[in-house]
């Protein structure tokens, strides 16, 4: 069992509000995913629901107790942190079951326990190694078996990932994704990166400035995203944002998405010339420099030739586009 | 050194400078080494010469260890040496550690009144501190030095040992206290170990002043009982008659234990500078 909800929680660092005022709940099982740039309070509140950071004010309850003032060792819970924080003097054995031996556990479940976080990680044969000769991914997979062990009514992923390499974290994710399915505990994550909070998430928490500024599934954020900043956050490449007033719109702005616009080399909504192409094989991102909605980002699936300097018209899919009023929010 | 930034004039004229001073810097106690070794005559009738079979002679070290307690000033030496260098690491450690880790009111403050000590002498409260001592009954006590050294010692170790601390991890910290570690147990078993080469570069720092100190033995326990080794070779500068033999003797042994202890702390020391300039 792992549920958790946050209530009003605030948290100033001097006169610096880092938080202002975050509510949210979340149900047993759940796999959570905090998104939003770097200073947007993300961490901060990860760190309050570890109770390594006191709140200024609010409440945090798991399974309906409130921990605002239990220590983080006590709460149940578990984390994994960005730069691994292994103990360097201890061995991946003690390295694990370093916390269940603290909590005057057994030394025959810690062993249970350690034999079954190391054959899901596939850590046996490194159990006796010191954290110095492993490598990163492995000295991130010690770091998830230290959370295992602990079977915590929550883990918390602080970046699991930054550290990693780009092939090293497509495999961790694809790891974490398999040990959430097969543990069925709650998780929550911390990350900048949208496409780990895509893939990874049942529900996406999208922060910025201390502030929530949607819950939702992650096609809920695509498909209908509340308002710019979250249109422009989640999606890869960003949202084009054009003036409302150059289109002849009422709406302060208009969003279109680069995947749903087209382009024809002779007729369509705007012309304009192309400023730069990338080919990626699978798909092509083209860059538009047009008259009426400036320069916009084009994504075509497949192979597309252009070269720079030709034109082009693009023209934006019917009903993929979205309205935002002055208050940068969605217009219904 | 790749070959391409080595050129052999530069080489050269690096090693002239690096040699010329370490002869400077050695020359003064490579005389009293070779001095020691050597009868009365010989050190005033050829100062500069190394011992010959003529004037070879031990007699400094016989009235050295013939005369007065001087293994009993070594000890003293020792014991207020290791004494205080475990409570200014001890101390300074943890102070840097509360500093650097928790934020509370007065933080800032607090930690430029540790470092001020760095710029008063504390020789300039040697009457208030003789006071102290006289008011305490720890006159002519080797506790009297262990405690006057330690705050001697604490301004720049907390100064130092703070900024190292800064650079540890808090991830590895806040892993501790999810695994329920006491602040303790986080201090002791994780940060202290990281921070050790640095620690090692205090050691070093505040050691050799103690141990070559004569002030504070000399007004605070000039008993018999208490003497130091600075203080001990003292026994042998008359007004009218020095005895040099056995000064430079005496001077000659107590280079010694230091260097043991320098040798000891040296590799962590190298560490510690170096720390920081390369990742």
């Amino acid at each position: 069992m792992g549920s958790l909800k946050i209530e009003n929680v605030k948290k100033a660092f001097g006169p610096v509000e880092v938080l202002k005022g975050i509510d949210l709940e979340v149900t047993d099982g759940e796999f959570v995913v905090f998104v939003g740039p770097s200073g947007c309070g993300k961490s901060t509140l990860l760190r309050v629901i570890a109770g390594l950071e006191d709140s200024t004010s609010g409440r945090v309850l798991i399974d309906g107790t409130d921990v605002s003032v239990t220590p983080p060792a006590k709460r149940g819970i578990a984390m994994v942190f960005q730069t691994y924080a292994l103990y360097p003097h201890l061995t991946v054995r003690n390295n694990m079951g370093l916390g269940l031996k603290q909590a005057n556990t057994p030394a025959a479940e810690i062993e249970r326990r350690i034999g079954i976080a190391s054959s899901m990680l596939s850590l046996e044969p490194y159990l006796e190694r010191r954290p110095a000769e492993l490598s990163g991914g492995q000295r991130q997979r010690v770091a998830i078996g230290r959370a295992v062990v602990r079977e915590p009514k929550l883990f918390l992923f602080d970046e699991p990932l930054s550290n990693l390499d780009a092939a090293l974290r497509v495999n961790t994710r694809l790891e974490i994704a398999q040990l959430h399915r097969r543990l069925k505990a709650t998780m929550i994550y911390v990350t900048h990166d949208q496409v780990e909070a895509m893939t990874l998430a049942d529900k996406i928490v999208v922060l910025n400035a201390g502030k929530i500024e949607q819950i939702g599934g992650p096609m809920e954020l695509y498909n209908a995203p509340a308002n710019e900043f979250v249109a422009g956050f989640i999606g890869s490449p960003k949202m084009n944002f054009i003036d409302g007033a150059r289109l002849g719109e009422t709406a302060k702005t208009i969003g279109v998405r680069p995947e749903h616009l087209t382009v024809d080399p002779k007729s369509g909504a705007w012309k304009g010339t192309v400023v730069h192409a990338e080919h990626l094989g699978a798909d092509t991102n083209l860059y538009l420099d047009c008259e009426k909605a400036g320069l916009i980002t084009v994504r075509i699936f497949g192979v597309y030739d252009a070269e720079p300097g030709a034109t082009l018209y693009a023209t934006p899919e019917p009903g993929k586009t979205y309205r935002f009023g002055a208050d940068g929010k969605v217009l219904k | 050194m790749s070959i391409a930034t080595r050129s052999l004039p530069r080489t050269i004229g690096a090693h002239a400078i690096l040699l010329t001073y370490t002869v400077i810097a050695l020359f003064p106690v490579i005389l009293v080494v070779m001095n020691s070794f050597k009868s009365r005559a010989g050190i005033f009738g050829a100062p500069l010469t190394p011992p010959t079979p003529k004037t070879f002679d031990l007699i400094g070290y016989t009235t050295v260890i013939g005369q007065g307690d001087f293994f009993h000033y070594f000890q003293n030496s020792l014991v207020v040496t290791v004494g205080s260098l475990f409570f200014v690491l001890l101390f300074g450690a943890m102070a840097a550690f509360a500093l650097s880790e928790y934020r509370f009111r007065g933080n800032t403050l607090m930690g430029l009144y540790l470092a001020l000590g760095i710029m008063i002498p504390i020789r300039l409260a040697t009457v208030a501190i003789l006071q102290l001592m006289v008011a305490s009954g720890l006159v002519n006590t080797l506790t009297a030095l262990i405690l006057v050294y330690t705050a001697q010692g604490l301004p720049l170790a907390v100064f130092i040992l703070s900024e190292f601390m800064k650079q540890v991890s808090d991830d590895l910290k806040n892993a501790g206290r999810i695994d329920g570690l006491s602040e303790y147990t986080i201090f002791f078993r994780l940060v202290v170990p990281l921070v050790r080469p640095s620690m090692a570069t205090v050691a070093v720092f505040t050691m050799i002043p103690i141990w070559n100190d004569l002030w504070f033995p000399l007004i605070l326990a000039p008993s018999e009982e208490t003497k130091t080794v600075t203080l001990g070779a003292q026994l042998f500068l008359g007004q009218f008659v020095t005895n040099w033999n056995a000064i430079l003797a005496a001077l000659s042994l107590a280079i010694l234990p230091v260097l043991i202890l320098y040798v000891i702390f040296s590799r962590q020391l190298i560490r510690g500078i170096t720390s920081g300039a390369v990742k």
